[in-house]
């Protein structure tokens, strides 16, 4: 007979066993008997965070440089309050993650106990799934549930909430090889007939158009989607969430899409006659006003692994739910066994009007400025990190132009949060990307507003010995709330300068870090470059930018794609 | 779905959320006691009921999801009304639960408590063949709905 250990022990074997290496987390008094147990081994290292909304943002940057679940440890009342913001944000972004909480203990639950919240109640809308252990019995058994729901079909964050009780009570441990459950059966296979139409109606394509998210990027599936567009010699846009699913130096990329997506993407995705959506959610962002949408016609493919996503805000002709990397790799093989070929004559036609758009030149800004332009910052960064850099952001103007700047050929490079657009990700996210990550150039670009909503964590950074590299564009202005007041508010900007601000420098230097502050044009490349020379440690770079700058073209909210201002 | 503590809530959060109406909804364990079935009925178009029926089935607990407009189908409600009954009403309403097939179930000299089954239209229409204040108190269980003929729901 195997002995009996306490919930506590199984919590970590679990985690050990699911392979896990590094966790995020803050200890509190509900999980005290699990901290207890992480001490006394040193399979699963511990990060400790200074605010559990960090522990989640760098579980999710783990993820989602990674490939593997992002793992959060928290306690119970404002533990879990605290880590909301982030389990919020990786949901929105269908990012695998498990979030172990602690409760109070199963006889005060109910009762308005010290710390004591409704975790499973408040994070209901905000998880893929969620669970309260009542029993130690059903522990492992629920942990391995939350790994397989978090990491199968479209992804997404789990919470596995305990109480203390539970953590001390003991029972044999026993964790399940494989689990099945009768009401969670994800699609991954594409429904043959339905692969088979979409190649017939990609090969009648006359201005065709792929159009893919991150579901490219969450299934890896970057080389399939690669290897599609070039064998089909189709022009290829990414969402901002998708950036890197499709090399974007490669001729055929027309860039992102969307709100603040290049003239050219959004041209063709207005004006194509077939357009394959690839893990993408036509979300407003991306899209624009759906009406002006079917101003134009065209027949639309879509591939994505929730129903749910298919028909939701546009109606297409061809669905197909199933994994996006199986669905693609069954897509080449057909289109590659048939002898029908693309239009060829059509499609040098629609290259040619790509291309009268692409003379547009809608990136253009003022290079000669003799204040440091926030786009130029992001030039150079490209060039000197040689497009090779894993990218955090914040959100913002400088998330805008760092999408559109830097040039995602590779896939997990490029981190932000897409969908919640959460503020203060950007430096806690590059944390957990560094830990995964340990000899890639990490940059977290970022503005003097968002950074500041997570600050305290280059304390984290400092005792992890992390070296990130942050870019902070510092316009004195909360920049995009700025840009929405000028262009919508008559010039009034309401509460969105960023007064009394610190210095950046010395802040960075009172955590232990090194801090430079650029304020010249010309001495942008040489701080990245003394910057990058120091490998072992974390520079903050305030870069002082024009405080006037906007991000162009922009498609105003409840506007179509193709009614965007320039600039 | 999964007859789970939270189960329920996770449905009635979805509506909420995402800003579908429930007009009714009625659930209780199954001959399977790890089961629980629960009739839902909303109001929207196509779209929208197409989009309820998805994200139903995405939650987890959520075993297996039909349509029941998409075939044949019964459906019964129990209302229980307690109505005011004295005089000449007393006789009146009598012979109105008898037309309506109800029952009364439980009586005062005062009131008479009516049991009634049916479509959800049948028991709107038995409150509009009663005299509106002559209803003291209703209590209706939301419809219940299955499958006609021989074509059963198995998980």
């Amino acid at each position: 007979m195997s002995v009996e250990i306490t919930g506590a022990e199984i919590t970590i074997r679990c985690l050990q066993e699911e392979g896990v290496q590094c966790i995020f987390g803050y200890p509190g008094g509900a999980v005290l008997f699990i901290y207890d147990e992480l001490f006394k081994q040193d399979k699963v290292r511990h990060i400790l965070v200074r605010h559990e909304q960090a522990a989640v943002h760098a579980a999710d940057g783990y993820a989602r440089s990674s490939d593997k679940v992002g793992v959060a440890l928290v306690t119970s009342g404002p533990g879990v309050t605290n880590a909301v913001t982030g389990i919020a944000t990786a949901y929105m972004d269908s990012i695998p993650m498990v979030v172990i909480s602690g409760q109070v203990p199963t006889s005060a639950i109910g009762l308005d106990a010290f710390q004591e919240v409704d975790t499973v109640g408040i994070t209901r809308p905000c998880v893929k799934h969620n669970f309260l252990v009542k029993d130690v019995a059903e522990l492992a058994q629920t942990i391995k549930k939350a790994f397989f729901i978090a990491s199968t079909g479209r992804p997404g964050p789990v919470l596995v909430d305990i109480p203390k009780d539970v953590t001390q009570q003991k029972t044999k441990f026993v964790y399940p090889e494989k689990i099945t459950m009768r009401s969670y059966n994800p699609v991954i296979k594409g429904h043959a007939r339905q692969i088979k139409k979409a190649a017939e109606l990609i090969l009648s394509a006359k201005r065709p158009m792929i159009y893919a998210g991150g579901g490219v990027i969450l299934s890896d599936a970057a080389s399939q989607l690669t290897e599609l567009t070039q064998i089909l010699n189709f022009p290829c846009t990414n969402t901002l969430m998708g950036l890197g699913g499709y090399p974007a130096t490669d001729k055929q990329s027309l860039g992102m899409l969307g709100m603040h997506g290049t003239y050219e993407a959004n041209m063709a995705m207005q004006y194509c006659d077939v357009l394959v959506a690839v893990g993408a959610r036509f979300d407003d962002r991306v899209i624009g006003n759906p009406k002006h949408f079917f101003n134009e016609n065209r027949k639309i493919i879509h591939i994505d692994i929730d129903p749910s996503s298919i028909s939701k805000r546009v109606k297409v002709d061809i669905p197909i739910v199933g994994d996006v990397l199986d669905v693609l790799k069954e897509l080449i093989k057909l289109l590659k066994a048939e002898k029908k070929e693309p239009d060829h004559t059509a499609l040098k036609e629609w290259w040619k009007q790509i291309d009268l758009w692409r003379e547009r030149d809608c990136l253009k800004y003022d290079r000669s400025s003799s204040i440091i332009k926030p786009q130029m910052v992001i030039e150079k960064l490209f060039h000197i990190t040689k497009g090779d850099a894993f990218i955090t952001s914040d959100v913002g103007q400088h998330q805008m132009w760092a999408a559109q700047f830097y040039k995602f050929d590779k896939p997990r490079r490029w981190i932000n949060s897409g969908g919640l657009g959460t503020m203060g990700f950007g430096m806690p996210a590059a944390m957990g990307v560094q830990l995964a990550n340990p000899k890639g150039k990490v940059a977290c670009i970022t503005g003097e507003a968002s950074i500041q909503m997570c600050i305290q964590e280059l304390s984290t950074c400092k005792q992890y010995k992390l070296p990130l590299k942050i870019i902070n564009l510092n316009n004195r202005y909360m920049g995009m709330v700025r840009q929405w007041q000028e262009f919508f508010h008559g010039n009034r900007y309401a509460e969105s300068y960023m007064d009394a601000l610190p210095d950046f420098v010395k802040l960075a230097e009172s955590y232990g870090h090194v801090g430079i502050k650029i304020e010249k044009p010309g001495d942008v490349e040489g701080a990245l470059k003394e910057a990058f020379k120091m490998k072992d440690k974390l520079v903050f770079m305030d870069f002082i930018t024009d405080q006037t700058e906007n991000v162009f073209p922009m498609v105003p909210g409840g506007k179509g794609l193709s009614e965007m201002i320039l600039v | 779905m999964e007859n789970e503590a939270g189960a329920l809530s996770r449905v009635a959060g979805l509506f909420s959320a995402r800003g579908y109406n429930i007009e009714s909804l009625s659930v209780a364990p199954t001959e399977d006691p790890t089961l629980s079935r629960m009739t839902l009925v909303t109001i929207g178009s196509d779209e929208i009921v197409e989009q309820v029926t998805k994200q139903l089935n995405k939650l987890i607990e959520v075993v297996k999801i039909i349509d029941l407009n998409d075939g044949n189908h019964i459906e019964r409600e129990l209302m229980l009304v307690k109505v005011r009954a004295v005089g000449a009403d007393r006789e009146e309403i009598k012979r109105l639960t008898e037309i309506f097939r109800g029952c009364i179930i439980d009586v005062t000299d005062k009131s008479y408590t009516i049991e009634l089954t049916g479509t959800s239209s049948k028991l709107d229409a038995f409150l509009e063949a009663v005299e509106r204040s002559a209803v003291l108190e209703t209590v209706r269980t939301g419809a219940s709905g299955i499958g006609r003929g021989e074509w059963v729901l198995k998980v």
